[in-house]
């Protein structure tokens, strides 16, 4: 039997719901209307929220100090690129896993998460020195390859958890129709998958994109992303949110975007498997 | 017809070998600093002058700069061919070959007139291992008009009683008005910076001559406790959290009847387009304790080239550019004579131009002139560095005792229990270090 609902109950939802949500999305408001404060304005204390002078010189000074399309630039090539390897070598990994297990299956993929329980720092030096070995310092390719390994393990496991919740039956039966692994793949499990290959991808992208040790490590000029062009604005001696806030606004609008038209994958993709 | 075309190979000829010039490509780190943003805007000036030589900026947090430039310095990655360091690094870093000394800076370059203050703090056995770019201490920072008000008057060179007596008088917290700011985020470059060169003036140190930690003495206790009673009475609130930003900040706004912290705040403090105090800001020296010693640091950052770098002179040409007279000359021509980087050359201090715009320049020159990197406290010392010492491992045992000095200052610890863990903190990584035994 269904259990009644009181408008009430309904209404205090919604609020409660609300409230969260706004208080999540509370510092990317800030920061978005940090940017478009004085510098005073911006550390005012008591807070000013709207009545402030609003200005757009934060947005000038950023412009005209930094390249900013060539920082969005690489941000783009380095999260599209380490996301699209690293889905090439996840699903085979995944599938393998999924549809294949051994007894060493579940050893393995907690052998692969336990690289991320490591802090990336005590592996800087020696990644440092291979990379100025090999000439991969400040290099679009060093940078794509060191995120694609980072996010690897994850993809792993993302992709592993999807591929778990597809009945083996399905395959099976795809298999008495004569169907080769490739076809397998491409037409049976593909389809099926797609949702949690979609939110995996949008994830490891947005992981790679908000990547800021490698990146500001690894990267001088060249390869340098958004991360970089945001660490450009913290200052140890002078005022400095408002211009930091505009600069932040600019590097996180594009994957704001992207989410945004994108979330009904994402959320489909995020929550799938959980209603067995 | 045979000449013409014997005339077009000869032109030929000599066109394929006449010398092209060859351009070398400068990267150079730094922070984002006004001075430092001021010096990358002027850079067409430079390379108009040095037609071969390009110049690209990496700008970094301060911290992130330090991480990424030691990464590249301690495996001689060459990413780097001028950085921008702190006085701190500059010793620690030409002992272990780490940097290029300046030999050819040239010689119009006049090495004599740098502040013999920063030109030691910059030098190893003699030799110049950084050219300073702009130079600080700390001193006194107040408001003239709530001074007034309360029929005070700030003596040049206050003591800590004199400072605490007023700071208590000048806060009215309805008003939202505090008696004193003080640094309380901690950090080996924030807190302690300021408390280690309060601790001189009450005698404290660091180290004995024998390397020992010295927080379980009694000149600590008294710096701590001064410290955290002080800001208590009279601080702002949240004060733990507060660094050089925030509590410019806050002084700006007029929340602070007294400021003490870096010389190079005058010039912001005073700038009527960020401060709402600008008129009304009076500079002292910073407070004394009758020791014979203030509580003011010395502070620079440089310009260095870094030992992985295959373009020293290019990178020698540029760092002489940057830190000579003519640059400051260039930066008064184009933006007035209050926005030449200070605190790096006599000859600033004695052009009367600066010295009309500038109320607080002759207190930066003696406050930075009082303080002493190889006799920076009452008694001996091993180290050198008056806020800091000198040696690798003080930026991870001064974050610690930071960090320890701060909760003290939240009221998460006491004075008592946050010298004591400072002293077994210290004591510890000193022995792994194997200074002591």
């Amino acid at each position: 039997m269904a259990r009644k609902v009181t408008s009430r109950h309904v209404w205090m939802s919604t609020a409660a719901a609300w409230l969260f949500g706004f208080l999540i999305f509370l510092p990317i408001l800030w920061m978005f209307l940090a940017s478009f404060k004085s510098e005073l304005d911006a550390f005012a204390m008591p807070p000013k929220f709207l009545f402030f002078h609003w200005t757009t010189e934060n947005y000038a000074t950023v412009q005209q100090r930094s390249d900013y399309v060539h920082h969005a630039l690489n941000s783009i090539i380095i999260a599209g690129g380490s996301t699209l390897i690293a889905m090439l070598i996840a699903v085979p990994a995944a599938w393998s896993m999924a549809f294949s297990p051994t007894k060493r299956t579940k050893d393995v993929l907690l052998w692969m998460l336990s690289t991320k329980m490591m802090p990336p720092v005590g592996v800087l030096v020696p990644i440092y020195l291979v990379y100025r070995d090999f000439g991969l310092l400040d290099s679009r390719a060093g940078l794509v390859l060191i995120l694609c390994l980072g996010n690897l393990p994850i993809v792993i496991w993302m992709l592993f958890t999807y591929f778990k919740e597809i009945p083996k039956d399905i395959l099976e039966a795809a298999r008495m129709d004569g169907a080769t692994i490739g076809r397998e793949l491409v037409y049976v499990l593909t389809p099926m998958a797609i949702p949690g290959l979609a939110s995996t991808l949008l994830l490891n992208f947005i992981l790679a994109w908000n990547e800021a040790f490698w990146t500001l490590n690894l990267s001088t000029l060249e390869a340098a992303p958004l991360t970089v062009f945001i660490a450009s604005y913290s200052s140890p001696e002078g005022l400095f949110w408002a211009k930091l806030s505009a600069a932040s606004t600019l590097a996180i609008a594009p994957i704001i975007i992207l989410g945004w038209f994108t979330q009904r994958q994402l959320v489909r993709g995020l929550t799938f498997g959980a209603v067995k | 017809m045979k000449h013409a075309l014997g005339a077009l190979l000869g032109a030929v000829t000599l066109l394929g070998s006449a010398p092209s010039i060859a351009q070398t490509a400068l990267t150079i780190a730094t922070v984002n600093n006004g001075d430092m943003i001021r010096m990358q805007a002027l850079t067409n000036e430079f390379t108009a002058k040095n037609p071969d030589i390009t110049v690209k900026w990496v700008t970094l947090e301060e911290n992130v700069l330090r991480q990424r430039v030691t990464t590249d310095i301690a495996t001689k990655g060459g990413q780097f061919d001028v950085l921008t360091i702190g006085t701190y690094e500059v010793p620690i870093w030409a002992k272990k070959n780490w940097l290029i000394p300046l030999d050819n800076l040239g010689s119009d370059y006049d090495t004599a007139d740098l502040l013999p203050r920063i030109r030691d703090a910059v030098s190893v056995s003699g030799k110049l291992y950084a050219a300073p770019f702009y130079g600080e201490s700390s001193m006194t920072m107040y408001r003239t008009d709530l001074f007034q008000k309360a029929g005070l008057t700030m003596p040049e060179k206050p003591t800590w009683d004199f400072v605490i007596d007023a700071a208590k008088k000048l806060t009215d917290k309805s008003a939202g008005v505090y008696g004193i700011c003080l640094r309380g985020k901690a950090g080996w470059g924030e807190n302690m910076a300021f408390l280690t060169a309060m601790s001189n003036s009450f005698g404290a140190r660091w180290f004995d001559e024998k390397w020992q930690p010295q927080f379980d003495k009694p000149e600590w206790k008294t710096t701590l406790s001064t410290y955290v009673d002080l800001m208590k009475a009279a601080g702002p609130p949240g004060a733990s959290s507060n660094g050089f930003n925030e509590n410019l900040a806050l002084f700006n706004s007029g929340k602070c009847a007294m400021w003490i912290d870096a010389t190079v705040a005058a010039s912001f403090v005073t700038n009527p387009k960020d401060s709402k105090v600008a008129d009304n800001v009076g500079f002292a020296f910073a407070p004394n304790a009758g020791l014979g010693k203030n509580a003011n640091w010395l502070w620079a950052w440089n310009l260095a080239i870094p030992a992985g770098s295959r373009k020293v002179d290019a990178a020698e040409k540029f760092i002489a550019w940057a830190t000579s007279k003519d640059y400051t000359k260039l930066v008064a021509s184009k933006e007035g004579w209050s926005n030449v980087p200070p605190g790096t050359r006599t000859s600033l201090y004695q052009n009367p131009d600066y010295l009309k715009v500038a109320p607080f320049a002759k207190l930066t020159l003696a406050s930075i002139d009082a303080a002493d990197p190889n006799n920076p406290t009452v008694k001996q010392v091993p180290y050198v560095g008056v806020q800091y010492a000198a040696i690798p491992e003080f930026q991870g045992i001064g974050t610690t005792v930071g960090q320890q000095f701060s909760a003290a200052l939240s009221g998460s610890s006491t004075v008592d229990a946050a010298l004591a863990a400072a002293q077994s903190a210290a004591e510890r990584e000193m022995k792994r270090a194997g200074y002591i035994k």
